[in-house]
């Protein structure tokens, strides 16, 4: 808020409805205005939407943007509002037309040291503080969802990761799961209360991979693996994946659903599908994080860019989890 | 009386010149006296439009000549060396046509150019002018064009989106009209203030007769009109499905309207810069006496920090698009993975130059707003120097903060608290223009007239755009809504709500000087009402929209997002609809029933009210020397802005004694 003593010098003669000549009681009238308002907007914002703002809590990553978007949200109101009263107060008291004198320009109607250092110390601070609190919501949860490219700077602490590789393509995704020997579907199916880390790569154009009740997004680019972690709670139930890249013109088609499942479901469904689809993947080229298209041969084959797939901080399922801790098992061969 | 000028000489030039405005002659032919030509070899935008159709012809049949035999042309139904090279003969053509090249090619081979006599009737708004007013009013024909071609194809947009599976584009179609939708309102926005009002007032506010490359400003408005070809020629070269960001590698296995697109924003960045170092060198060095930086008009701050963006910014874009349009036909790989270019490198350099884009689609309005709110509260402007500081802020910043449009590209991770950061700094300076204009509110005497109206619609939407523009600074929420509605309704309220609101109010304010008519107060208010309300109705609901997860771009939505959808679909056909009464009351009172406006109707202290209307050619019978700055709003002592020389009253005292400068004692301590 911008502050009293902006205004005019003292009027000559006694004030009258309070004024005391710098129009201190309309800073008051508008703080009061300004903090019922804003504290009521808040609260009720928290109350009644807050707990259901997108996208919702199906996953850690969910999760922590549902309470970032409130906690923006909350800050935000009063912001708003701040200039709204402000706005709304002076056209209604200050407009023309009601007899009102010519303002003359006071000491401080070219500028006031106090208000505008403290408008600028307000602001800053406001500032600061989101991005403190925004750096600490991507840092914490191991980048929030996003995509951080094949190299991330924030990984989950555990090694019980369940890598999932999602290809994109004009104009549809398929998953591969690598440590279920490598099977390629277009069924999407997590396991809950589990770490997943999403490696997502496209084979021709720049498409993104948006799983959005998961709070995950990540860009396709050809040659590239993009990865983004996040970890499902124990809700389990259907979510939406979207393309939300402009990939040319079946885009608007370019979705499909997955499901988060129990842990029990999910193995079972893996190493079911995985025993199913062996005649299929056998033709597939071997996984690898990245496929090149073939630009040699004229059949529309993938080179495999890396034969090597395992990272070590992603060994889930590629070892029987009897037999060696997740976080101790030896480096996975294909 | 101290003036505080620079010690240059004021300038004695005759108010209109006899024979040919000469602006900068030189060389070996300088002196011999100026040529003249019959008026029917005179050149106009017919003769461009011939130029450009037959360099479209000669360039299309060498790129058929060339490349008809590549393997990439062969059976593909398309030729993009004959498409490149036909755009860039008709664009060489186009200038050729309107006669840009007739100055430079005659110095070149020492022949004496053409004279330059200035037109004194209407066809001067047809031809290559050197008259920075008639250059701004073509822009404002030219933006006004590209304006509601975008606005058609809005419509179009929306009305696709009333169902969420029915159709009534095919989805080629729908993507080109988005695609010709978004890069026409950017090409439009880029120039929308900065070229009709930056022309035309920037020289009149600063107290300069033209400004300082008269023509590399008649050169870009005919860059900027060519664009407007060229982009269109994508609708008959098969469209193009990559909205205007254009990413590759989507760019180069698009058909030939994306060479429209390419070689359209290369042309338009080519004005731009043009248009740019014009301005930024005419506020440089073609200040009167006395206009000092602390005396410079707001406006005139707002279109130097503009130009700045124009100048740096915007090459890269022209780069881009070159290596777009060499990975098409030359078959270089610039952004194809496979070949060892990158698909990042697009977006990388797309968005270095598209954020400070950005700003030059806010900045003009801030101006336009700062410097309208003194005269319509009759007060001085509160926080001046914040005001300038804000705006050269933001445009220093605005190049540091262009990866906050990758956040989730997998573009290196470790980057991404720091463009938060940079990101949300934004705020900070323009938060300044917010302190200036609630500062210069306070206990004003506020008239609520049409261009008031625009300025305080302004401050309500483009703050709704700036705190969701946090929103999507923050990583964490982005993940959320990057790359949905929430980002279009977003940068919807920043670039239309804030810059177009401003530059509607621009054009109430100031049309009684550039055309001597005033637009009626009556429908200007209902055109503001209506705009005002469909605006936020047919936007606010986007963001619920994206935020409920439907992406940008697609012509299938989730089923129960289509009562919102139908919602702003049916608010945005009204939303077109209230530009219908602009249009009415411009046709009304400005053309067809010229309706006289008074000499200063806003009682304004600017000294581009100090001229007579219509502007003199010359602007100003002498230099002006400028006294002080034009906020003197309900200060006790009143203070001219300028002396307009012997004769002529001392400009900017409204209502009290004229008292001739000379004589003016130092000025009273406030």
């Amino acid at each position: 808020m911008t502050g009293g003593g902006t205004g005019l010098a003292p009027a000559p003669g006694p004030p009258s409805d309070g004024d005391d000549g710098y129009g201190r009681h309309h800073f008051r009238r508008i703080i009061a205005i300004w903090v019922v308002l804003a504290a009521v907007v808040d609260v009720l914002f928290y109350v009644l939407a807050g707990p259901h703002i997108p996208p919702g809590t199906m996953t850690s990553t969910a999760n922590g943007a549902q309470f970032d978007f409130n906690v923006l949200f909350l800050v935000a109101v009063p912001v708003l509002l701040a200039v709204w009263v402000y706005l709304a107060y002076s056209v209604w008291v200050w407009r023309a037309g009601r007899g009102r004198p010519e303002p003359k320009a006071g000491p401080y109607s070219r500028g006031h040291l106090g208000v505008q250092t403290a408008w600028i110390a307000t602001t800053t601070a406001v500032v600061l503080g989101l991005f403190i609190f925004g750096t600490y919501e991507l840092v914490a949860p191991a980048g929030a969802g996003g995509g951080e490219g094949p190299n991330p700077a924030w990984a989950p602490a555990s090694h019980n990761v369940l890598p999932i590789q999602v290809i994109a393509q004009q104009w549809e995704f398929t998953y591969r799961y690598p440590t279920f020997g490598g099977f390629e579907t277009s069924q999407l199916v997590v396991p809950a209360d589990t770490a997943i880390a999403f490696h997502v790569t496209s084979l021709d154009v720049i498409h993104s991979f948006w799983a959005y009740q998961l709070g995950v997004k990540a860009d396709a680019n050809p040659d590239y693996d993009d990865v983004a972690y996040t970890r499902t709670t124990g809700q389990l139930g259907q979510f939406t994946v979207r393309c939300s890249e402009l990939c040319g013109i079946w885009h608007g088609a370019m979705y499909d659903y997955g499901r988060v499942v129990s842990l029990a479901d999910f193995m079972n469904w893996a190493k079911v599908t995985e025993k199913t689809l062996i005649p299929v993947t056998r033709l597939l080229p071997p996984f690898s994080w990245t496929y090149t298209p073939d630009a040699n041969g004229a059949d529309g084959a993938f080179y495999p860019d890396n034969r090597d797939p395992y990272s070590n901080v992603e060994t889930y399922g590629a070892v029987p989890a009897q037999v060696a801790p997740f976080d101790q098992a030896p480096k996975a061969k294909p | 009386m101290t003036i505080d000028s620079s010690p240059r000489q004021v300038e004695e030039a005759p108010y209109l010149p006899a024979s040919g405005a000469d602006f900068g002659s030189g060389g070996p032919s300088a002196g011999r006296g100026p040529r003249t030509r019959p008026a029917w070899l005179g050149q106009h935008v017919g003769t461009a439009l011939l130029g450009g159709i037959a360099g479209y012809g000669v360039g299309h049949w060498l790129g058929n000549l060339i490349a008809s035999g590549y393997a990439s042309a062969q059976g593909s139904g398309q030729n993009d060396v004959a498409v490149v090279l036909g755009l860039a003969f008709g664009f060489a053509g186009w200038l050729t046509g309107i006669g840009v090249l007739n100055h430079p090619l005659s110095k070149l081979i020492g022949r004496e150019p053409l004279a330059e006599v200035p037109q004194q009737n209407w066809t001067r708004y047809v031809r290559f002018t050197t008259d920075h007013k008639v250059v701004g009013m073509q822009y404002l024909v030219g933006v006004i064009t590209f304006f509601f071609t975008g606005g058609l194809l809005a419509m179009a947009i929306r009305t696709e989106l009333l169902t969420p599976t029915n159709h009534f584009f095919g989805p080629g179609t729908y993507i080109t009209i988005v695609g010709e939708h978004g890069t026409i309102m950017m090409m439009m926005a880029s120039s929308v203030v900065v070229g009709p009002l930056g022309n035309y007032l920037v020289p009149l506010m600063i107290g300069a007769r033209r400004t300082a490359f008269p023509r590399v400003e008649a050169t870009s408005f005919w860059m900027f009109a060519a664009g407007y070809f060229i982009i269109l020629t994508a609708l008959p070269l098969g469209g193009f499905p990559t909205g205007w960001t254009g990413y590759a590698p989507l760019q180069t296995q698009a058909a030939g309207g994306m060479d429209s697109y390419l070689m359209g924003f290369a042309v338009i960045g080519l004005g731009m810069v043009l248009a740019g170092f014009n301005l930024a060198a005419t506020i440089i060095h073609f200040r009167a006496p006395g206009m000092t930086w602390s005396r410079l008009p707001i406006f005139v701050w707002s279109i130097l920090a503009t130009s700045a963006l124009l100048t740096l910014a915007t090459p890269t874009l022209v780069a881009a698009g070159l290596f777009g349009l060499l990975d098409r036909t030359a078959q270089t790989a610039f952004f194809v993975p496979e070949h060892g270019g990158s698909s990042f490198l697009w977006e990388n350099l797309f968005w270095f130059f598209g954020h400070p884009e950005v700003y030059i689609m806010a900045l003009p309005g801030f101006g336009i707003v700062a410097e309208m709110l003194p005269v319509f509260c009759r007060k001085p402007l509160f926080g001046y120097r914040a005001a300038a500081a804000g705006m050269m802020g933001v445009a220093l910043l605005s190049f540091f903060v262009w990866q906050h449009h990758l956040f989730q590209s997998g573009i290196d991770p470790d980057m991404r608290p720091l463009f938060m950061l940079t990101t949300e700094l934004i705020s900070i300076p323009t938060g300044f223009i917010y302190l200036v204009g609630l500062g210069t509110l306070w206990k004003a005497k506020i008239r609520l007239e049409v261009p008031m109206l625009f300025c305080l619609g302004m401050f309500f939407n483009f703050l709704i755009g700036g705190v969701t523009g946090v929103f999507l600074s923050d990583v964490p929420v982005d993940v959320t809504v990057h790359g949905s509605f929430f980002v279009l309704a977003h940068f919807h309220y920043t670039i239309m709500g804030g810059l177009i609101f401003a530059f509607f109010g621009g054009i109430y304010y100031w049309t009684p000087k550039l055309t001597g008519r005033i637009m009626d107060h009556k429908w200007g208010k209902i055109h503001f009402w209506t705009m005002f309300a469909f605006f936020n109705l047919t936007f606010f609901p986007l963001f619920i929209v994206g935020l409920l997860g439907q992406p940008r771009r697609v012509f299938e939505y989730a089923a129960n997002l289509q009562v919102w959808n139908d919602f702003s679909s049916v608010s945005a056909f009204l939303l077109g609809a209230s530009f219908l009464i602009f249009v009415g009351n411009f046709l009304w009172t400005i053309i067809l029933n010229p309706r006289p406006a008074p000499a200063n109707p806003w009682g304004s202290n600017g000294l581009e009210w100090q001229t007579p209307t219509p502007v003199p050619y010359f602007n100003f019978e002498r230099i002006p020397i400028v006294l002080s700055d034009p906020y003197h709003y309900g200060e006790p002592t009143p203070v001219p802005v300028a002396d307009l020389g012997p004769g002529l009253p001392a400009a900017g005292v409204i209502g009290t004694t004229l008292v001739p400068p000379t004589q003016l004692g130092p000025r009273p301590p406030l």
